[in-house]
């Protein structure tokens, strides 16, 4: 059976969302002549700044372009549903928001969008913009620590494309915002839990198959399989579940400091977005961690998957002035 | 001796184009199990673009270079993807492979043929064994280039690539996956068809028919 979707045509749904998003945003965003793909932040982008485009397949709404704007990212690349964008988009969005002092390439560490934004930095290298790349790789769940360059990036994106994007504004160097980019992954840890999978818009089927009583525990933003197939618990029991492989590995100290993200996968509501938030606000203060700002929402989602995410971002005093740095994008201000 | 020219290789992405058509599903399903369940749907949007877009030349004033290249590059547009930046690749390496040529005789078609396997393995940086497409690539243009060394014609050596790609696919049922999106899955990954060999498979055999039928 097909799962229901309110779309007109499967072929055309991304196409026909950036029609309704630049029509909704007309003072933040824009989209390059004769490249619709290519969306930038009519507010940010300047001579002597370093550029910052993001970018991905769509589907994970308001990921990514819901993120450009003024004191964040300067453009995002769109593609296909849960498909890295080609390099014309790409290299489009890099010409259009470069200011002369480099161009940072910015997005999850999947192996689609790696090839994709490759070829669009060595096309953007002939154009004379020196591109640097900094991949996200949040996902506790998709590789062990030790191999932490083969994580896939996920909701946590937020919040190292947050601090990103204020180096670029407050016209740092470029190895300074590639510093802190690297940094703020560094510092970033994600695990998701999905309860009910997604349908892309062309087939409009079941991307994976789970019991109505199972979850799965580090499940990717796209469906990927995750690290284990469990009966469903309560909100407490999954929070701390998630929480202990994050704080397994970010290892917070008493008086240390963290950012939340608790976000929806996509049709998960606030009500079980908070009450999980609950749960991480009882966990960090029973040891010492002290929440300097959370977020709950839908910041990086899979179309209509349920589930959530719990991000932590674990702030010193630089990644503190990022977070804090204002921004006014299309679907995120802050500041 | 066959003579493939320009008409015969835009008539090659319309048969691609419907083969994968006839498979997105089958893709799709096979993807949903170990990735993301898009592979039919790229593969399907890919080679659509890529035959649309070799329909509009000149087949009488193009040659198979400049031909291959518009199949590369519209493919790569419609797609991203990991599909688009690997069947771009190939193609491009395939048109570099001919070029110069104004038809492709029997071992022209198995050196683009082959130029195409090693541009999908360049651009992916995969090695035999990783499940990936690269596990039919692989095999299907040694076992091309092989039968055609050995005296038979482009018929058999097609069929031979056709083949060697069907047992590569098979073989991946058994390969922990260590590239894409799959690699994060581990051991979970034992036991299905890597989608990326099983698109192969079908790309070859589609190609098998249209240039030797």
């Amino acid at each position: 059976m097909q799962t229901k979707k309110i779309i007109n045509d499967g072929n055309r749904a991304v196409d026909e969302m950036l029609e309704g998003i630049l029509a909704a945003h007309p003072r933040h965003l824009r989209s390059v002549d004769g490249s619709p793909r290519s969306i930038i932040a009519r507010d940010g982008p300047r001579q002597g700044k370093v550029g910052l485009v993001i970018g991905g397949g769509s589907g994970h709404e308001p990921s990514f372009l819901g993120f450009v704007g003024k004191g964040l990212a300067d453009a995002a690349a769109i593609g296909n549903v849960f498909a890295s964008p080609p390099p014309d988009p790409i290299l489009e969005c890099a010409k259009a928001v470069s200011g002369g002092a480099g161009v940072l390439f910015m997005y999850g560490n999947y192996a689609g969008d790696v090839m994709n934004f490759d070829m669009a930095a060595e096309m953007a290298a002939m154009d004379d913009i020196e591109v640097r790349t900094v991949l996200s790789t949040d996902d506790v769940a998709s590789a062990p620590i030790g191999d932490r360059h083969k994580r896939r990036g996920v909701a946590g994106n937020f919040f190292i494309f947050k601090a990103a994007g204020a180096a670029c504004d407050r016209m740092l160097s470029f190895d300074e915002c590639e510093r802190i980019a690297r940094k703020a992954n560094d510092h970033t840890f994600t695990m998701g839990v999905a309860l009910s999978p997604c349908s892309l818009p062309q087939t409009r089927r079941p991307n994976f198959e789970i019991g109505p009583d199972e979850m799965e525990i580090g499940m990717g933003i796209h469906g990927e399989p995750g690290i284990a197939r469990e009966k469903l618990k309560t909100a407490d029991e999954i929070t701390d579940e998630m929480l202990d492989s994050i704080l397994d590995e970010m290892a917070p100290t008493r008086g240390d400091k963290v950012a939340v993200l608790v976000n929806s996968l996509g049709s998960t509501p606030l009500m079980e977005l908070y009450i999980m938030n609950r749960r991480v606000k009882q966990r960090l203060d029973e040891i010492g961690v002290s929440i300097h700002a959370t977020w709950v929402g839908n910041y990086c989602t899979s179309l209509e998957m349920a589930g959530a995410s719990i991000s932590l971002h674990r702030l010193d005093g630089e990644l503190q002035t990022m977070l804090d740095h204002p921004c006014d994008c299309a679907m995120f201000r802050a500041g | 001796m066959t003579t493939i020219d320009t008409v015969r290789l835009v008539a090659m992405f319309a048969t691609i184009a419907t083969a994968m058509s006839a498979d997105r599903d089958r893709l799709c399903a096979l993807d949903g199990v170990i990735g993301d369940a898009d592979h039919g749907i790229a593969m399907e949007l890919g080679f659509s673009a890529a035959r649309d877009a070799v329909a509009a030349l000149d087949a009488g004033a193009t040659d198979p270079t400049t031909l291959l290249n518009t199949a590369a590059k519209s493919f790569l547009n419609a797609v991203g993807a990991s599909s688009g930046p690997l069947y771009a690749t190939a193609f491009m390496r395939g048109a570099a492979a001919v070029k110069g040529k104004t038809t492709l005789d029997d071992a022209d078609v198995v050196a683009l043929f082959q130029a195409m396997a090693k541009g999908i393995q360049d651009r992916g940086k995969a090695e035999p064994g990783e499940k990936t497409m690269i596990d039919a690539w692989a095999p299907a243009a040694q076992a091309a280039g092989e039968a055609l060394a050995s005296g038979k014609g482009l018929a058999n050596s097609l069929e031979a690539a056709v083949q060697a790609a069907k047992a590569g696919a098979e073989a991946t049922k058994t390969m922990v996956a260590t590239k894409g999106r799959a690699s994060r899955l581990g051991e979970r990954s034992l036991g299905h068809m890597d989608p990326g060999a099983a698109s192969a498979v079908t790309v070859i055999e589609a190609m098998r028919i249209a240039l030797t039928d």
